[in-house]
């Protein structure tokens, strides 16, 4: 029998996963696997799906362009937030770098009368529920937690502890199901998206269970970006994510999250299965975060340099204009505008960052209750007298 | 007029708010078929149908974070958690989410959501089954939180949670599910956040709240014969309280003492103790004494006579108290 100090650790030859690597039953992660639905390549070829091209058959020129001006519209002004931080005008940026796709073509997918339950990367998703970017800048200013309408807009408020946000999401959705709006003409679903670590949570768990038992319409839309902050996937999982909800008696797909094509069609199969009653499902959107989790962390400390190399091949915004100009024959003039559009968005951005003024200090006592309370309106009437006093002095 | 125990108060409270407005939904672990495991819930499922009765999973933060996007819905969801102990899984949802989206969205959404929770000790339990965390919830701004004491309270003040538009914790004492009172169904309610006189009286008083009002409301008629003429106020709501009886009372007695289940340290009887202090100071004849549950996990159920204030204890703090 061995003692501990005489195991040595087994060699190889194999220091970084390859591409045919399996750790912990997960593929390394710069490939998808067999199963990925993939429509546009990284090359910027379109590839045929018998399953999901009736899902993306109307996206011809116009519509390819404009998801092309969402992906970098978005990534603009994702990159405008994180200047802003280096700054100092943020406190925090969370950059969604490399997710575009994944955000945009499942924001494309949903129907006006559908809800979105995000977490707090989801500025593409935003986007197309027109929520103002310049809306999103409050919460990383600290100015407010959030000021766009949930209800108008069909876009919950970001939810900062992970994987609450699925319980919620889920409730919302029995609630569309309870009112019969499953099924028929107006059917409405709910999305929520959640990231590869929000999956080790309870919440997520339960979000699945309670889905499943009451058939509620709500599409779970794991953005698996491949890192929990420093914590890769295997960190969470033994098996591919979308393979869980097999487990809870539901489908779960794996979608080309760097596939703006790929993820509006199986984002758009989704929700058509919620509105028409066959939900819940999952759907894993493989892509890759290629910044930091926030702009308060270091990914040189955790990973290696080749594997964001890697990825670069993959770009989500890339394979799309390779694909508008060699398949499709847009001009450059094209993409000089969407450019210029997308510097007069940063602008705008970020004056409308800097002009932001400070709340109110009485902010702190607003809402608190929606039937108020007396302890809280004795603190603003002592609070505010208080420095009432300064005033002249 | 009718005599019902708590339970049934409860029951009677939850249909008429359910008759009232479709919004209202029940949901927990066996509120359905089983009518909740002390029967609170019984017969609304039947009466109401699957959908509007949920037996939900067994999982306490599913219960509450489905709540809240019911809530968001346009629903009024009153969850029931089975036992004191057993909250803590769904504290997440209740301190992250239902307390502060009102605040977080400035108003946008509401979140009138109930989570009624049988507390307290004395029915010879198992762990985790007889506990008193309201302090940690009063301490969540946001948050609303009650406790009955009696059948007429029970039967009013759950209808007034569940019409509230903020998120009201509901603490039920399980002791007392099962003792009984006329309630008039027409009178006028008493305003959901408001304490109460209990019990007149002149020369000392006594605040407390759920499962010690009766121990409380006894030691006062036991101190009769000592010649003390007890106040005992009912506080009723613990977020926000309502102390204006207190300080009231206390001008006027000059002596109080708190009385609670729960842990003393950091507590709502503290909360009492600071503020009296505070509002009452030179009314004081005597240091402001608490009676309450001791600094330490809730004992196995053959320790719980002593850990529980009782007439001896709290008669004990009267007599502390009227000598000092």
């Amino acid at each position: 029998m061995s003692t501990p100090q005489d195991w040595t650790p087994p060699t190889s030859t194999d220091s970084h996963p390859g591409h045919d690597h399996v750790v912990a039953g997960l593929k390394g992660t710069d490939e998808g696997g067999a199963d990925l639905v993939q429509l546009l390549t990284p090359e910027g070829e379109r590839v045929p799906d018998p399953r999901f091209d009736a899902y993306a058959a109307d996206v011809d020129v116009e519509m390819l362009k404009n998801l092309y001006r969402d992906l970098v519209l978005v990534r603009r002004f994702d990159r405008e937030g994180n200047a802003l931080q280096r700054q100092g005008q943020l406190g925090i940026w969370v950059p969604l770098l490399g997710q575009e796709a994944a955000q945009i073509g499942a924001g494309r997918a949903m129907a006006p009368q559908d809800m979105a339950f995000p977490s707090y990367r989801e500025h593409g998703v935003a986007w197309t529920r027109g929520v103002d970017p310049t809306d999103l800048l409050g919460i990383f200013r600290g100015t407010d937690h959030g000021s766009w309408d949930p209800k108008a807009t069909g876009f919950h408020l970001y939810t900062i502890v992970i994987g609450n946000q699925c319980l919620n999401a889920t409730g919302y959705a029995m609630g569309q199901k309870f009112e019969g709006r499953v099924g028929g003409d107006d059917a409405e679903a709910t999305i929520c998206f959640f990231g590869d670590g929000a999956t080790s949570q309870g919440d997520v768990h339960e979000g699945f269970v309670w889905a499943a038992v009451y058939d509620a319409p709500v599409v779970f839309y794991c953005q698996n970006n491949q890192w929990a902050i420093s914590e890769p996937t295997e960190r969470q999982t033994r098996v591919p994510l979308y393979k869980r909800a097999q487990g809870y008696g539901f489908d779960g797909i794996r979608v080309d999250g760097n596939d703006v094509i790929a993820c509006l069609a199986v984002t758009r199969w989704a929700l058509e299965e919620c509105r028409t009653g066959n939900g819940p499902v999952l759907i894993e959107a493989f892509t890759y975060r290629m910044d930091a989790h926030t702009t308060s962390d270091d990914p040189t400390r955790y990973r290696l340099a080749d594997e964001l190399e890697l990825w670069k091949l993959k770009d989500p915004i890339e394979r799309v204009r390779v694909h508008l100009v060699r398949s499709l024959g847009v001009e450059p003039e094209f993409f000089d505008g969407v450019q210029a559009d997308a510097d007069a968005l940063a602008a705008r951005f970020r004056q409308h960052c800097v002009d932001m003024p400070a709340p109110a200090a009485d902010r702190i006592f607003s809402e608190v209750y929606a039937d108020g309370s007396p302890a809280v309106d004795a603190q603003r009437e002592a609070f505010l007298a208080y420095h009432a006093s300064f005033e002249g002095v | 007029m009718a005599v019902l125990t708590m339970a049934k108060a409860i029951n009677d409270g939850l249909r008429a708010a359910m008759e009232r407005d479709p919004k209202v939904l029940v949901m927990g672990e066996d509120v359905g078929k089983l009518g909740g495991v002390f029967r609170v819930t019984d017969g609304l499922q039947k009466d109401f149908g699957e959908q509007r009765v949920l037996d939900t999973p067994l999982a306490e933060s599913g219960i509450i974070g489905t709540a809240v996007g019911l809530a968001i819905r346009g629903f009024r969801p009153v969850c029931e958690i089975q036992f004191d102990g057993f909250v803590f899984p769904g504290y997440d949802q209740i301190v992250s989410q239902l307390a502060k989206l009102h605040f977080r969205s400035q108003g946008k959404v509401p979140m009138p959501v109930v989570v009624r929770i049988p507390f307290g000790g004395g029915i010879g339990a198992v762990e985790h089954h007889s506990e008193s965390p309201e302090a940690l919830f009063a301490h969540v701004a946001g948050l609303k939180v009650v406790a009955c004491s009696n059948p007429v309270d029970a039967y009013w003040m759950i209808q007034q949670a569940i019409a509230s538009d903020d998120p009201v914790i509901f603490f039920e004492p399980k002791r007392r599910y099962w003792e009984k009172a006329e309630v008039d169904v027409t009178a006028e309610p008493q305003p959901l956040h408001t304490s109460r006189v209990a019990r007149p009286g002149s020369s000392l008083s006594i605040a407390g709240y759920g499962p010690v009002l009766k121990t409380c409301l006894d030691a006062a008629e036991a101190a009769v014969a000592d010649g003390h003429d007890i106040e005992v106020i009912d506080l009723r709501t613990l977020s926000p309280l309502d102390l204006g009886p207190v300080f009231d009372s206390v001008r006027r007695t000059g002596r109080l003492v708190v009385v609670a289940e729960a842990p003393s340290e950091t507590s709502v009887a503290a909360e009492v103790c600071a503020r009296v202090q505070q509002e009452c100071f030179h009314s004081l004849e005597a240091p402001v004494l608490r009676v309450t549950g001791f600094d330490t996990p809730y004992p196995p159920s053959k320790c719980e006579e002593d850990y529980l204030p009782d007439l001896d204890r709290v008669l004990d703090a009267v007599d502390r108290s009227m000598g000092w």
